[in-house]
This record gives C-alpha cells, structure tokens and sequence, in this order.
C-alpha cells in the first residue's frame, strides 16, 4: 500500500489545516540512500497519524553548506526565501531527519525572521513514543550490539544526547558506545561543507578514523541521526571492507521495523 | 632603608605591569566593536563557575586535579600577598598575626600544603611537558618560545614556592633567634621539619637577608596572562546559540533590496561596507582578540580536533596563536619604538593605524589549508576551559575568502553554483518530491 504524502500547497488548496511541517533537506530529497530515511519518517509519520506535509518543490537548502563555506550571501538568499515560504503557509512546527537544517531553522533563521519550533526526528519520535502515539515492541533487536554516533549539529552543537540513547533503549538493544562519544564524540568529516569538497593533505580521512572505532566496538550496527553522517560512516565502513558486517542505519529505520502493525 | 627599596620595587613592578595590561587592552580594542554584554547575571554566574569554579577543566581529571593545586596555592598565596605588600610598605612584619592568632597559623599551614601540592604539579607538568612530551604539550606549533614561555612559567612556579618556603623556614628559625622581632606564627609543620635541616647554624644576619630574599622572589610577577584574562573572557563569552553563527546584517539589506523585501540599498551605503569578513586582525571583533590574548596553549582544542587527529594542518590552538602573534606584531608596528638613551631619534618606524598597512595580513600567519579543513564541529569550542571560540575567526576568514576575493577551495564551487540554480546542494535534474511515489511500499 503505498501512504500518500502531501504537500503544503496541496494540503492549503483542499482547505486542510497541517499541524506539523517535515522538512525534508537536500539529502532527503535526493540522495538514494536518505530517500530511503525519508520514506521511513514518511511512513512512521502516517501511520502515528500525525498531520503533516512536506514543501516539495517550494522547499530549498537551508544554505547550512553555503554559510559555513563563508558564503554569506548565497546562505542569506536562501534563507530569506525559505523564510518567506513558511511564513506564507503560516508554519509553527517543523520536524527534520537531518540535524544540519534543524540546526539552521532552529538557530538561524530566527534572526532573519522565521520563528518556530524545530524539533529533530530522534526528539519527535521520542516524544510520539512517550504521548503513547508511536507504539514500538520491543525485542527484534534485543541482544544485537549496536553503537551510536553523535552527530555534532544534534549533539555538541544543540545539545541533545538523551532522545536518541532513549529511543534506543526502548528498542532493547545493546548500546556499546565509543570512547569519543557525547561532548565528545568524533565528527564524521562532513561538515562546514567538507561533504562537497576533497580532504586537506593529512595521514587519513576522518570517517576512516571513525569507522576504525565503530569497528573496535563490534557493533553489528551503528545508529545515526543525520544523513551526513550515514554516507560518511558507509564509504569509512566500506574502506575496510567490513560492509557486510556492519551496518549503518538512521535511528528511524530501526524505529518503524519495530513498529507495533 | 628597605622600606623605600620596598616601595620603589612595588611602584616599578606596578607601573610595569600596568603599562602592560593598558598594550594588551588596546590591542583587544583593535578588534571590530561587538556587544557582549546582554544577561549580565547570567554572565557572572558562569564566569564563577566556568572561571573561578575551574568546571569545565574536569572533564579531564589528572589535568584538572593538578591545575586545581597550582591555581589554589595561587590564588590563597593572594593573602599573603597583601600582608607581605603591606608588611613592605609599614615596615612590619607579619602584621595580620596579631589580629588572626591561630587561624593565622592554620591558614599559613594551609598555604605551605598547598604549595607543596603545586610543587608537585609543577614537577608532573614538566616531566609531561620535556620528558614524556605528551603530544598535546609538545606539538610543533609550540616549538620555540610557546615551549620556552611554558617552562619559564613552571620554573618561575617552583622559585615562588621556594620563595615561600625559604621565607617561612627562615621565619621560623628567626623566631628562635629573634623573638623580639620575629612574632610567634605558631607550628608551621613544613618550614619547622626544612628549618631544622636548613638554617640549624646559620648566623642572624645570613638568616635576615635569606628570609629577605625568599620575601622578594614571592612579589608579585605576572606570570600566565590567562590567570587574569580568563575571567573576562568567560564573562564576554559567546552567549547566543553554539549553532548560531554571528549574522553580517549589510548583506541582509542587500539580499532583501534584491528580492524586493526592502528599500534598495544606495550606492553610498554599499560603498560604505567595504570587504567582508575577515583579512586581518581589525576585521576580527575584540571577543575574538581577547580569545586570542587569553588562550594558554594548553591545546585541549587541537587534541580533540578530527582535522588534526587526522594529521591535516589545522590546529585551532595555533590559529588562536596566530592570532595574537599578528595583533602583538601590529601593536609592535603602530606605537613608537622605544629609542635607547644616547641615540638620536633618528626616523621614526612607527606606521599609523589608519589605514594599517604593513603589507601584511593575518593570511601570513594562518594558511589557507588550514582554514579549509575546518568540519565546524564545535570540539574545539567544548573543549576549551575558559570558553575560547576558535571557529568565529576561521569562519570570517572563510567569508574574506569567498565574498571579498571570490576564492576558496574550486570544489566548492559547483555546489555554491547549484545552490544558486536549484536551491539544491547538488545539481539534480528531479523532482524534489520524486521520493513521494513509494512511500510505505
């Protein structure tokens, strides 16, 4: 069966009033392997009957990769777009899978005159699950070891270790966490734009530094929040071979495989 | 006669150390004007913890346990530093004894443990720093003065604690000798246990000019700059959110004019703005100067870097670095050098501050490789103990790069071109819904 998603321009012109926005990010959109988180959160979303919409084509980047390269105009111009856009569908809520835009909607774009409440996919679940929305049974991973990677924008940046660890626990899954993990847990390599440009000269990349630890724990699986991170782990991952035996999964994939049918 | 050597001694060390701080503010004051200054009791309640209350040193213990004995002994040093101030200028001596009986004795047993702490410290920090070369102590960018500046310092930290021993236990051996002049401070455990071995059978006179000596070493020098700076840097810490980076509200004016949201932007105005980010230390804000100036090159940041753990070249303790050698260099080039007496004045090399140009930039001193490798994952702003936030100025930089030279890393280029087209990182001939069609299949 497939769920059909709508867009705010379709939601406005039946006349339905939406309760929450899914922004969805350039990842989302159109890598293949964050599609496929999309559709998750699309799914989990639907079936926990929540009233959303996604601003399809009216949706740009947030200009997270822009501004942090010191693009300030091409940042700005995107921004104030966006801006205009929500503030055109009157939107109050926003939930996003990709930390780098939550961290944009929520702390950046106030000043430039969007105001409202951004919440991360992992907080929203967490929330969902606990309002008794969203119905996980335990135990399809219980006793599978799987380790967390903290991206810098959830974690570090805005502060959130708890929600994801939370939604983990609910799934009884054995958590083994890394050494650098939490405040101070290793970026993956992809941000300030580093995802759209080669490496500085050095002795080796960061997600390879990052995979050498995943590995270490033994984790058949490691959980991410950002799809960023998901293709920076995967290619660490893939450099030594170790593919088949690990497992890069965003947390909401692990979430609707569990979902109460 | 020593009370006049006394005093000259304190007004010279004053007027010195004045004069100091007075080059280190105007310096910080080279730096862009930015407010800093919002929630004030919010700002001293974290310089107390985050400051005075050492709490973000303990997330790493042995450091941090052994950094708590130096700044301890240090900071109650402090009270016998006013008494030993005013004992100079009176004329007298241990003149809080009378007034505090035995908890003067309590409090300069408390000091004498504490210093023999810091002694101990002192003693790990330089077998980490020399012997051992932990990486994060004996990284590259501190080789030459930075490590030299770091050993002086620990010497100097070993000199005041001898200084106070030697003060002490020569005390105690006075009071024997001398009881008249030299009150009774009470057992003092340690300086009694080293004045019996040392001072057993030495004359009253010897005695005198040791206790002496021991009482100039203990004086005052400013040693750490970040003993003091630490404090105001705290408090005019970055206070808007970690993932906030600082807005540039001209090219906000600019980009609304353009898309019809405001009044066009004259010509004047645009003329008026000049560069964006920045190119040299009057282009940073003072925040980030006084970061610069503050930072202790204890290299927390750079140990937990994912740029440098992986061997590039970035190293935020070294932009901070660099940041302050070019600020020093500046502040070297704009006041007048000091002629030595029996020169003639000759030219002056003193070049004005408006418009600065020595030919240089802070580029000089910061590649542009390093300044590339940054992810902005914010490790090195968590990591710093007084709140140093070396992302700002490699994010201007960035800015100065792009917006005022149109350069920067060529890889980034078709991504700032497909932004621009598509509003899309990456250049994509779909739909941004096409993901719609197979949900829940």
């Amino acid at each position: 069966m497939t769920i059909q998603v709508q867009t705010m321009a379709e939601a406005n012109a039946a006349g339905k009033e939406v309760d929450v926005l899914f922004w969805v990010g350039c990842a989302g959109s159109f890598d293949a392997r964050a599609q496929r988180v999309t559709q998750t959160m699309a799914e989990i979303l639907s079936r926990s009957n929540i009233s959303f919409a996604i601003l399809g084509n009216e949706e740009m980047c947030t200009g997270d990769p822009a501004r942090r390269a010191g693009n300030e105009f091409l940042f700005q111009m995107l921004a104030v777009q966006n801006i205009q856009t929500l503030n055109l569908y009157g939107v109050k809520k926003i939930i996003t899978a990709c930390p780098h835009c939550f961290n944009t909607l929520k702390n950046e774009y106030p000043e430039l005159g969007g105001h409202y409440e951004v919440v991360h996919h992992t907080q929203y679940l967490l929330q969902l699950m606990n309002e008794g929305r969203l119905k996980v049974e335990g135990g399809s991973f219980s006793g599978k070891k799987i380790t967390y990677h903290d991206s810098c924008y959830l974690g570090r940046i805005n502060d959130e270790y708890t929600a994801p660890r939370e939604l983990i626990a609910a799934l009884d899954a054995d958590l083994t966490e890394m050494k650098r993990c939490k405040t101070k847990g290793l970026c993956c390599g992809a941000g300030g734009a580093q995802m759209f440009k080669e490496d500085e000269p050095g002795k080796k990349r960061i997600n390879t530094e990052r995979a050498e630890e995943i590995l270490t724990t033994g984790a058949s699986t490691v959980v991410a929040n950002c799809p960023f991170c998901i293709t920076m782990l995967t290619d660490g991952i893939k450099s030594f071979d170790k593919q088949d035996d690990v497992m890069v999964v965003d947390i909401s994939e692990m979430i609707l495989q569990s979902m109460e049918k | 006669m020593q009370q006049i050597l006394f005093l000259c001694l304190f007004s010279m060390t004053s007027i010195l150390a004045f004069r100091k701080f007075r080059q280190i503010y105007l310096t910080i004051r080279l730096g862009k004007p930015v407010s800093a200054t919002e929630s004030p009791s919010a700002r001293w309640k974290k310089m107390a913890l985050v400051a005075f209350g050492q709490q973000k040193m303990f997330t790493n213990w042995g450091p941090a346990l052994f950094h708590l004995f130096i700044y301890l002994a240090f900071l109650f040093t402090q009270i016998e530093l006013i008494e030993i101030i005013v004992d100079g200028v009176t004329g007298n001596h241990r003149i809080f004894l009378p007034y505090l009986g035995r908890i003067y004795t309590l409090l300069i047993n408390f000091i004498e443990v504490l210093s023999l702490l810091a002694l101990l410290a002192t003693l790990i920090f330089l077998i980490r720093r020399n012997v051992l070369k932990t990486p994060r102590v004996s990284a590259i960018e501190l080789r030459g003065w930075p490590a030299k500046d770091a050993n002086i310092i620990l010497f100097g930290e070993i000199l005041l604690v001898a200084g106070i021993f030697t003060m002490n236990s020569a005390d105690v051996q006075l009071q024997i000798l001398d009881p008249v002049h030299y009150h009774d401070t009470g057992t003092l455990w340690l300086s009694s246990w080293l004045s019996a071995d040392l001072w057993q059978n030495s004359s009253i006179n010897e005695l005198t000019v040791v206790e002496r000596t021991g009482w100039w070493l203990h004086l005052p020098y400013s040693k750490h700059l970040h003993v003091f700076l630490a404090f105001p840097n705290v408090y005019f810490s970055k206070f808007t959110p970690r993932g906030q980076i600082r807005n540039m509200p001209e090219i906000t004016r600019e980009v609304k004019s353009m898309l019809g949201l405001e009044a066009e932007t004259t010509a004047a105005e645009l003329a008026e703005i000049g560069e964006f980010g920045a190119k040299d230390i009057f282009d940073l804000s003072w925040q980030n100067l006084l970061n610069a100036f503050s930072c202790t090159e204890c290299g927390r940041c750079t140990a937990v870097c994912p740029a440098h753990q992986t061997g590039k070249k970035l190293s935020p303790r070294k932009i901070m670095m660099s940041i302050r050698d070019r600020a020093e260099e500046v502040q070297k080039n704009t006041s007048a050098p000091l002629i030595p007496l029996g020169q003639n004045s000759g030219e002056s090399t003193k070049i004005p501050k408006e418009p600065y140009d020595d030919g240089k930039s802070l580029f000089d001193y910061i590649s542009r490789e390093e300044i590339h490798a940054c992810t902005t994952c914010n490790a090195c702003v968590e990591a710093c103990p007084i709140l140093i936030d070396p992302l700002e100025p490699i994010l201007q930089m960035r800015r100065y790069e792009i917006l005022t030279e149109s350069a920067g890393p060529a890889d980034w280029l078709p991504m700032f071109t497909s932004m621009e087209n598509s509003g899309c990182v990456w250049q994509m001939p779909a739909e941004r819904d096409s993901w719609r069609t197979s949900v829940g299949t």
